[in-house]
């Protein structure tokens, strides 16, 4: 028994260590923020990075979403009929949840896995240690453009999917549920409040922020060459998506529960 | 601050780095005066990086004290130690060039970034710095993957020198280049350290690098400075680690480990 709360403490230390490197980090990269040389043209290539070039995949991934959505939610409420919700509930699956998970699971696989095997590849390969000889802070270098980035940018992308996605549901719902085009519209715009899209945008803010994080984090402290920044890339992709299915339950809470 | 002639340029004593219960160095002495040209020496996994990472700040020593002219480093405040930075330069094994900028991008890093100077005026510092180490401008618009061995270690020289620091650090200059190109680094070495004034420090298992570049050489062993010296000396140091090292021989107190610790 004595050998079992001593193996569950000791996981519970070092989730805490774990969880105290990883503030550090954070705290001290953004603390940067606060005093020059501040690096514009560096947080705009990285905008373009995970915002632009993310377009793509999540847009894809938000259509195909919002025309699955309206023909499961067709199916399913058919049985008692009420088909009329159909609009309803996509444009308020999309924008509260569906919009913003789904784009930060794929920015956290596209982006977060790009930003840990960049920075993991520059700590192997001494660059890092070569920022730092230059007088050049890499915190302030090379992660505050990607956090700031993030959480620029993930909110834009989210907006982008949050129109996409409700294409998706009512190119369904139109095209090959026969629902009629202006009533499917009223039926998205009515009951849509402001509090739905911002609550999404929030999240997407702190989901833009967790696959920043994860991937500076695990690349910055990268050891071990090729097989370390496999690694790093792996544990950004994995921790970043527990982090945003996690916090997003919390932001949830915040803004729904009663 | 303007350091008195008797104080060393850099200052190491008893300093200790252990990386989990292997301990790397174990109470490190040494000198190294201004203007002058220090090479350490010694086996693989001795130390030697990690003795100049510990002076550049990029490692943090457990105990023992650092000073460069004349002021303790351990433990320096992170602005200051941006400042302090300002003062070295530091070419890598392995280059450690920016993959994702074009050379003269490299070689003016520091002075764009570190220092705030405008990219037109850094581009200009950064071709004479290129000149200064045998490549030419056509040279500068390529991509650091596009270069051979040799140019990116010239590069990185360019770029270690490109601020005129008081202090360079050269780890492992000549390795992995063929002899002509390492004859040629170390001319470029002896040209910094030499006719410039610039206090160089170098580590190397290279020998005939070690002689052409140093002033004095230190050899480290087991985490400890073994012998110290100057060039000329070396022959005759009566030292049987250093006589072991320098004729390369395998028997001798020195047992080099089959596997890691």
């Amino acid at each position: 028994m004595l050998r079992f709360l001593a193996a569950v403490g000791a996981a519970f230390l070092t989730f805490l260590a774990a969880t105290g490197r990883l503030a550090m980090f954070a705290g001290m990269s953004l603390a940067t923020a606060f005093t020059p040389p501040f690096y514009p043209g560096v947080m705009l290539r990285e905008m373009v990075n995970i915002g632009y070039f993310s377009l793509p995949v999540v847009g894809l991934t938000a259509v195909f979403t919002g025309m699955v959505l309206a023909l499961q939610s067709y199916t399913g409420f058919s049985r008692f009929s009420a088909e009329g919700a159909v609009a309803t509930v996509v444009v308020l699956s999309v924008t509260r949840e569906l919009g913003p998970v789904i784009s930060g699971l794929m920015v956290a696989g596209r982006v977060g896995a790009a930003i840990a095997a960049e920075i993991g590849t520059m700590r192997v390969t001494d660059q890092i240690d070569a920022l730092t000889t230059l007088s050049t802070d890499p915190l302030r270098y090379l992660v505050l453009p990607r956090l700031l980035a993030g959480v620029i940018t993930l909110p834009m992308l989210v907006l982008v999917a949050d129109i996409i996605g409700v294409f998706g549901g009512y190119l369904v719902g139109v095209y090959k549920l026969g629902f009629n085009p202006q009533a499917y519209l009223n039926g998205t715009w009515q009951r849509l409040e402001t509090i739905d899209v911002v609550s999404g945008l929030v999240k997407a803010a702190v989901f833009g922020f967790i696959v920043a994080l994860m991937g500076c984090y695990q690349g910055y402290h990268s050891r071990g060459g090729a097989e370390g920044v496999g690694r790093a890339t792996t544990h950004a992709v994995v921790s970043a998506s527990i982090l945003i299915l996690l916090v997003d339950y919390l932001i949830t809470a915040a803004f729904f529960s009663r | 601050m303007t350091p008195t002639p008797s104080v060393p340029k850099i200052s190491v004593r008893a300093l200790r780095k252990s990386f989990g219960r292997k301990r790397v160095l174990d109470g490190v002495d040494i000198d190294c005066a201004s203007g002058e040209s220090l090479v350490i020496i010694g086996g693989s996994g001795t130390g030697k990086s990690v003795l100049v990472k510990c002076i550049l700040g990029l490692l943090h020593p457990e105990a023992g004290s650092i000073r460069i002219d004349g002021v303790e480093t351990v433990g320096l405040p992170r602005g200051a130690r941006e400042q302090l930075m300002q003062k070295f330069g530091m070419l890598f094994q392995g280059s450690a060039l920016f993959d994702s900028l074009s050379v003269w991008e490299n070689v003016a890093f520091g002075l764009v970034r570190g220092r705030g100077m405008e990219r037109p005026a850094a581009r200009e510092i950064a071709l004479t710095k290129l000149a200064s180490v045998g490549l030419g401008p056509e040279v500068s618009l390529l991509r650091t993957a596009e270069l051979s061995g040799g140019m990116q270690k010239r590069v990185a020289l360019a770029r270690a020198i490109a601020a005129e620091p008081e202090i360079v650090f050269f780890d492992e200059p000549t390795t992995g280049l063929d002899p002509i190109m390492a004859d040629v680094i170390n001319d470029l070495i002896v040209k910094c350290a030499r006719e410039v004034g610039t206090t160089a420090v170098s580590i190397t298992h290279d020998m005939v690098s070690a002689r052409k570049i140093a002033d004095r050489i230190a050899m480290l062993h087991q985490g400890r400075i073994v012998w110290c010296g100057p060039t000329a000396e070396i022959d005759h140091s009566g030292n049987p680690y250093v006589d072991q090292f320098i004729n390369g021989r395998a028997d001798g107190p020195i047992k080099m480990q089959v596997r890691a610790a």
